[in-house]
């Protein structure tokens, strides 16, 4: 079964069409990456998905539930979205951790406080995950003593807690110093070999041909081209998208 | 008030009054200031929080009225606030009032004043919070109290510190103001000591500068402290 369907998505903001016809299906344990240029409307069909932007036009679901659809020419949303947003969890490009709580806060907040969850579980739950992402040590520090790649996965461990069924990336490393995007994207790369179903918005295009199963490039609002990375990347028959990549191969 | 009561009797004794009565006198009578001080707090700090829901409120002519209700405090004077305050209960509705009214009246004054200007304190302190972080809570299913409370007050409360710090001591001197309706807090008994045949005279009103200066300096200090204390976060 699809985790996210998008049909027809359309975005508008004023005047300006920044998504203007995109569909999109993510199967379970899939690994899209979205490329395109600044403007492409990339992040937007991201934060469309996350039910951050209301969408303009188009149906958006998860494991076959409508989030939202068209009705008489207006975009409803459905009255089960607190449930539909346990579904999906989001990597912010800023990581927009908590600063006045600890690591451990951060990642067990939401659990026992949205969840509900059983506060000893999340704990045990919380402190394996931050060992995994290698933070152990930094449970009890606070976000602002932490590097930008430990932020980072601290907030890639924030949002697994949740247990989503599908993660959300965008552009996760495009806050960090070259010598920190690979802790990052180490971490991701892990992520997928574990079958963890992801979307990624990035600029790291040798990390989005490693680690996909699809690449999509949109561009204008449109989708220009998908395919599997080793096509996408390595032999184009696109003009647009081989203009693109040329400013990544130089 | 206490202090009241025997302040005819320093006006109609002819002899001398030393300088530690007065200090004395002041001393009781800057019980009054921090009675007003104390109760403007307890009331502006969370009426300032309520009357900047009344201003983000979806109900227009509410936000109308919080608004109106601001620019008037602001743009009058508290003394004159503080006059009509006092005196429009029984001139224009004709209530009666309690005996203690005048320190009622005052106490009310001080606080729908200064919950205005914390208002507006809020208001940038919660503001000037990023974007983000209201993000990361919805996505992170928070309800909309959740994101308040748990992740938006607490920051809020650090970045308004400085200024509201700088609201209380204003407060501390602004007790001064009730004067205006003959309150007898340390100011208004000052000027009367000072004025009267006597008294240690204008060394009086210097004694009163140093009880306001040192307060201040501790309330500084306190601030600073909380301040300290929430340090270990950005």
């Amino acid at each position: 079964m699809n985790i996210l369907n998008m049909e027809h998505i359309q975005k508008s903001f004023a005047d300006n069409h920044v998504i203007k016809d995109i569909s999109l299906k993510v199967d379970q344990g899939e690994v899209v990456s979205i490329i395109g240029p600044s403007g492409s409307g990339k992040s937007t069909l991201l934060r469309c998905a996350t039910l951050l932007e209301t969408i303009g036009g188009g149906t958006l679901s998860y494991l076959g539930e409508k989030a939202a659809w068209e009705e008489n020419g207006k975009v409803v949303y459905s009255k089960n979205l607190k449930e539909i947003r346990r579904r999906f969890g989001l990597v912010f490009q800023n990581f927009n951790l908590f600063p006045h709580y600890s690591v451990l806060k951060n990642v067990m907040d939401a659990p026992v406080s949205v969840l509900k969850r059983d506060r000893k579980e999340v704990r045990e739950e919380a402190l394996a995950l931050l060992e995994k992402m290698g933070l152990a040590d930094k449970a009890d520090t606070y976000p602002d003593q932490l590097s930008g790649g430990q932020k980072q996965r601290v907030s890639i461990v924030r949002a697994l807690a949740m247990k989503p069924e599908i993660l959300f990336f965008d552009e996760p490393t495009s806050a960090l110093d070259p010598e920190l995007t690979g802790e990052v994207l180490k971490v991701i790369k892990q992520l997928a070999e574990e079958k963890m179903t992801m979307v990624i918005v990035t600029h790291e295009m040798s990390f989005a041909r490693a680690v996909s199963d699809r690449v999509i490039f949109i561009d204008g609002g449109h989708i220009v081209e998908q395919g599997r990375p080793e096509d996408l990347f390595g032999d184009t028959q696109n003009e647009r998208t081989r203009q693109f990549l040329q400013n990544y191969n130089r | 008030m206490t202090v009241s009561a025997f302040v005819p009797l320093l006006l109609s004794a002819a002899k001398k009054m030393s300088i530690p009565t007065m200090l004395l006198q002041l001393t009781e009578a800057f019980g009054v200031s921090l009675l007003i001080f104390s109760f403007t707090l307890l009331g502006a700090l969370p009426l300032g929080m309520i009357v900047y829901f009344g201003k983000k409120s979806r109900i227009a002519p509410l936000r109308w009225f919080v608004n109106g209700y601001i620019s008037v405090m602001r743009g009058t004077p508290l003394m004159l606030q503080l006059i009509v305050v006092y005196f429009a209960p029984n001139l224009v509705f004709h209530l009666t009032l309690p005996s203690n009214w005048r320190m009622i009246a005052v106490v009310i004054a001080f606080i729908i004043n200064y919950a205005a200007y914390f208002a507006e304190i809020y208001r940038a302190g919660i503001e000037s919070i990023p974007v983000g972080q209201y993000e990361a809570a919805q996505v992170l299913g928070y309800s909309k109290g959740q994101t308040f409370f748990k992740i938006i007050l607490p920051q809020m409360v650090k970045r308004v510190i400085p200024p509201v710090t700088n609201e209380i001591i204003t407060l501390v001197k602004d007790t001064s103001l009730s004067s205006a309706i003959a309150v007898m807090e340390m100011f208004t008994l000052a000027k009367k000591i000072a004025n009267s045949p006597g008294s240690p005279g204008m060394i009086t009103l210097f004694a009163a500068g140093v009880f306001y200066y040192v307060f201040n300096y501790l309330v500084a200090f306190v601030m600073r402290r909380i301040e300290k204390r929430l340090d270990y976060f950005e």
